[in-house]
């Protein structure tokens, strides 16, 4: 390839990462930047095993998430299951020097909300951890990407990693999104068309001018569930919105290096006239407000419409996967889903718990009450804090909601907040797998405004009826 | 790692789709050490009832599919999350290949990384042999990874491309850890043109 050939953002970042070709088509791609959380500890145990050392702990940042109980400080003392977890990662991060944001500290949270927050997460970087929310990172302009915990140890060991290229899919919007449509309609959306398999085997890149007017919270939605539509890897193009948020940040460069930073950043947008190998569009004024139906985040549809009949499925295989899933969620075809009723409400997670999140909810929910359980659980502690300051947890509170801590929590619900077998949740998460937050339980994923409209009127509801 | 050459073995089918790594393995067992086995949590909650007791119309608890090393699935399996568990549960189990059209990008990876052979064969050719799979319980079916081939239990005969990285990988039970090390010289040269070209990172 010639200079002058017309490049991806993704072919930049790519090539100038590149150690040494390999067998099969396959790179040694150097990571700049590594996240690790409690989940880590296998990587870790696995590195031990071997007695291999970490090559660059000054490239690694660490904060326990995924264990961390969400329920008011000193409510009760942790559970040695949990504690275990997040005092590996303590001692692990003590171990080997690597810079550690642990559970008492106001920064920790949620690894994929915490490392743009501290400006971990830089435009034009390779960017790894072990959770295949990684995709989030791309939203600056970072080639980001989940990986399993061997591929954390080879990371660990040596700051490198051996990658097929991935194929390039381009999914442009164009047009506005409506009021109050968030990014997480948007992918909904998107993941609706494509399929959760559309994105195998590709990293995505998102453009058009409504990817364009996200800001920097809505492009970390966004490229988040770039996983649930089957890609490792989804990226935006860094801008002014990019810069503005990062300057400043506690990691991001500063001073001169900051200049030659940006001055390097600009030159990473695609260029004209780059291919693509898939080459998606929507248009952004079509978008709804979305609510998943079944067990599949593809399984999503607009608020106005009905369950959707297995029997129409293309075929037997779909039809079979859409007849599991209305079974396990005990909807049947045809209900209209703006009828379905709710038991238990969660806002959080790294796809919905940052300030914007927070506040789009606040509004639906400020004079009004719940009418089921529900809860808040804020990406980080910072989150958390600046929210407190303009008086978001009282709004929440004083509408009967719970005002948590900040970790996981309930997307996954590894520190034991779940909800009970048959219950029907409204949240604002990434996944409604089977068993996701707990066995049995029903997870219909959509939008911080959605959620709370549902937990103020017990039902899925257009949050835009409620204004 | 434990290298895989050939092997013949009864199978199992799974026919739905867009089958996730909670489904394989629930988070709720992911704190465990690696030692301890996740080939109990195979499946889990499709596997055993409340009360833990199997239930007996799974397939994993029929005698084939107690025997079974092969699993052939439907489209985009073990998408989901990173959790190499995933992994580790089905080779725990015993299952040592997974053939099927599209898998999970993240677990495709990670099968390598174990020596579970993850085989993508057309959407078409995939659902014969779950077909064939399901007719003929417990019947023998054969891959063999240097020829890149797999036999049905019907005698039809599928050729598998596969990446010859992961081909080396799995025919000789390498670490790449160790591979890779092999390569510091160049690491250590990359380093030192990236604190040239881009110091603030
Ligand atoms: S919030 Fe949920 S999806 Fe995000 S990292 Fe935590 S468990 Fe994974």
């Amino acid at each position: 390839m010639t200079t002058d050939t017309p490049r991806t953002l993704i072919d930049k970042i790519w090539q100038a990462h590149v150690v040494a070709e390999g067998a099969g088509g396959r790179a040694l791609l150097y990571i700049d930047r590594h996240l690790l959380h409690d989940g880590s500890f296998q990587a870790f145990d696995q590195l031990h095993e071997t007695g291999r050392a970490v090559r660059r702990p000054d490239l690694c940042f660490a904060t326990p998430d995924h264990y961390v109980p969400t329920r008011p400080a000193g409510a009760a003392p942790i559970e040695a299951r949990l504690a275990d977890k997040i005092d590996a990662l303590a001692q692990n991060t003590r171990t080997h020097r690597i810079r550690h944001v642990g559970i008492a500290d106001a920064r920790q949270g949620i690894v994929h909300v915490v490392g743009p927050e501290q400006g971990f997460t830089l435009p034009g970087v390779t960017l790894v951890c072990g959770d295949s929310h990684t995709s989030t990172h791309g939203a600056l302009g970072a080639l980001a990407f989940g990986i399993g915990a061997s591929e954390v140890a080879h990371v660990l060991a040596t700051q490198t990693l051996w990658q097929r290229r991935p194929a390039q899919m381009r999914i442009t919007v164009d047009g506005r999104l409506g009021a109050g449509i968030t990014a997480k309609d948007l992918i909904l959306a998107i993941i609706a068309k494509i399929g959760s398999a559309g994105g195998v085997g590709h990293a995505i890149e998102y453009a058009g001018t409504a990817v364009r007017a996200l800001d920097m919270e809505g492009r970390l939605t966004l490229c988040n569930m770039s996983i649930e539509a089957g890609a490792r890897c989804g990226i935006v193009a860094p801008d002014d919105t990019t810069f503005d948020y990062l300057h400043g940040r506690a990691l991001a460069p500063a001073g001169a290096a900051w200049d030659a930073a940006l001055a390097h950043w600009r030159t990473l947008p695609t260029d004209a006239g780059a291919r693509f190998d898939r080459e998606v569009r929507l248009d952004g004024a079509a978008v709804e407000p979305m609510v998943t139906w079944g067990t599949s985040p593809q399984d999503a549809a607009p608020i106005g419409a009905v369950v959707p009949d297995p029997d129409a499925a293309p075929d037997a295989t779909a039809k079979a996967g859409m007849a599991q899933a209305l079974a396990y969620t005990g909807l049947r075809p045809g209900t209209p889903l703006s009828t379905v009723k709710v038991d238990r409400v969660f806002i959080g997670s790294c796809t919905n718990s940052r300030l914007s999140d927070l506040r789009a909810a606040a509004a639906v929910v400020r004079g009004r009450r719940a009418l089921v359980p529900a809860f808040v659980a804020p990406g980080s502690g910072l989150v958390k804090a600046a929210a407190e300051a303009e008086g978001l947890d009282q709004v929440f509170l004083a509408a009967g909601f719970e005002w948590r801590a900040s970790g996981c929590s309930m997307c996954v619900g590894m520190n034991g907040d779940l909800g009970l077998p048959g219950e029907r949740v409204a949240s604002t998460s990434n996944r409604n797998f089977e068993g996701r937050q707990g066995k049995g339980v029903r997870t219909h994923l959509m939008s911080p405004a959605m959620a709370a409209a549902a937990a103020v009127t017990g039902k899925f509801t257009d949050f835009r009826t409620l204004a | 790692m434990e290298p895989f050459v050939t092997l013949t073995a009864s199978a199992v089918a799974f026919d739905l789709p867009n089958i996730d790594t909670d489904r394989i393995v629930p988070a709720r067992f992911l704190h465990h050490p690696r030692a301890v086995g996740f080939g109990q949590f195979l499946f889990h909650d499709l596997r055993f009832d409340a009360d833990g007791r199997e239930i007996p119309g799974f397939v994993l608890n029929q005698a084939h599919g107690r025997a079974a090393r092969i699993l052939v699935a439907a489209d985009n399996f073990a998408c989901g999350s990173s959790r190499e568990a995933a992994v580790w549960a089905l080779a725990g189990f015993g299952i040592r290949a997974v053939i099927a059209p599209s898998f999970g990008d993240i677990f495709f990876e990670n099968s390598f990384k174990n020596g579970l052979l993850t085989i993508r064969l057309p959407a078409a050719d995939a659902a014969r042999l779950r077909a064939a799979v399901a007719a003929h319980p417990g019947a023998p079916v054969s891959v063999d990874l240097p020829a890149q081939t797999v036999h049905g239990p019907d005698g039809a005969a599928f050729r598998f491309e596969i990446d010859g990285f992961k081909k080396e990988c799995l025919l000789s039970g390498q670490d790449e850890i160790g591979l890779t090390l092999a390569r510091a010289d160049d690491i250590a040269a990359f380093e030192a043109r990236r604190r040239a070209e881009t110091p603030w990172l």
